[in-house]
């Protein structure tokens, strides 16, 4: 998967943000609706769609979407 | 809030199993109350007499089976502020005679149906902050019965995921009720296998009101539930029995 890939999962994961507003660089803490559901989902979305497992821990320390990515990928 | 805060005027509500039975009456009674009905069920001509019953509106016809492509149904669909899962079936068989043939029927329509319409619902955006999302499960779910087994874990199976749901849906002010009936005149226990005449017997024994529920009982109270009357109440699940002493 992509970057670009990526960050379009990493959006359908959310229920009321604007998918244009997510983009690679987005620092995702800051969005409104980021809450630790959001981040349960986008936990999942990485062990189904990439077969990769992240925690909770990990994903907290990231601050952009792209640190998501290359985060999975160094798995 | 509306000065009728049971009105469902200017909301869209999805009701599925509403070519029969308390689906039908479920969306008649939504656009008496001013809703606009997404009505599905497989029976298109069905479909059509719940349409003509309705009051008038700009409602969807949105035709197809649940247990199938289940997100291209969703695609047709406008966005929500309610949606009532009625579609289901009944079944009934001995334990000692269940096969998985049977476990895949009930529990594909009762339970995994509504689930996977419920999450493509979700992920294709089409429930709206401040829904109401209402499952009709039923008193089975708690009163045991014979030849009902598979049926009645079908409807504890859904009570149970309806818990789960509502934790979840809770940031964006999305409520989930459940509607627990017991027996309701409607062709799921007419055409049930129980003679009507037995059915006619335990009414006037096994309910204090003697008389079974009518499919627009539980329509009400759907509306109730849909309605701004409601948009603090979640994870409740109502009984609606006329008494029922055991079902
Ligand atoms: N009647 C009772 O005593 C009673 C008591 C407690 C709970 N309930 C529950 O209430 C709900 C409604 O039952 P009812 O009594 O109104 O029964 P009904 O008159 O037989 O109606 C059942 C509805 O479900 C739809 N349906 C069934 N399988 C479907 C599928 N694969 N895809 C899409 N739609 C499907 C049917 O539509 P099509 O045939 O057009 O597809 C029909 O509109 C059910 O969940 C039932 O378990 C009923």
């Amino acid at each position: 998967m992509n970057l670009e890939e990526f960050v379009n999962g990493f959006a359908e994961q959310f229920d009321d943000t604007d998918p244009e507003e997510i983009q690679a660089g987005t620092v995702f803490h800051e969005l409104e609706e980021w809450s630790s559901l959001t981040g349960m989902a986008v936990i999942a979305f990485v062990k189904t769609a990439m077969g990769k497992k992240i925690e909770g821990k990990e994903l907290k320390a990231c601050v952009t979407v792209e640190d998501v990515y290359n985060l999975v990928c160094s798995k | 809030m509306a000065a009728n805060p049971f009105s469902l005027e200017g909301k869209t509500v999805l009701v599925t199993g509403a070519s029969s039975g308390i689906g039908r009456s479920t969306a008649v009674a939504c656009s008496n109350m001013g809703a606009t009905v997404v009505v599905n069920g497989r029976n298109e001509h069905k479909l059509a007499e719940t349409l003509a019953l309705m009051a008038p509106g700009s409602h969807v016809v949105v035709a197809g089976d649940l247990t199938g492509d289940v997100a291209a149904l969703v695609a047709q669909m406008p966005k929500l502020d309610g949606i009532v899962h009625c579609a289901g079936i009944g079944h009934s068989k001995l334990c000692k005679q269940i096969e998985a043939d049977d476990i895949d029927l009930v529990m594909g329509v009762n339970f995994k149906a509504p689930v996977l319409l419920q999450a493509e619902l979700l992920k294709q955006r089409k429930v709206n902050k401040g829904a109401s999302i209402v499952f009709v499960a039923s008193l089975g779910y708690d009163y045991p019965n014979v030849a009902n087994g598979v049926y009645c874990a079908s409807k504890g199976a859904i009570v149970a995921y309806a818990n789960c749901l509502k934790l979840e849906l809770a940031q964006r002010l999305i409520r989930v009720n459940v509607i627990s009936p017991g027996m309701v005149w409607t062709d799921l226990i007419v055409h049930g296998g129980m003679t009507e005449e037995s059915l006619r017997e335990d009414e006037q024994n096994s309910y204090l009101f003697h008389q079974y529920n009518q499919p627009e009982d539980i329509a009400y109270l759907a509306v109730y539930l849909l309605s701004d009357a409601t948009v603090r109440m979640t994870g409740t699940n109502v009984h609606i029995a006329a008494g029922a002493k055991r079902l």
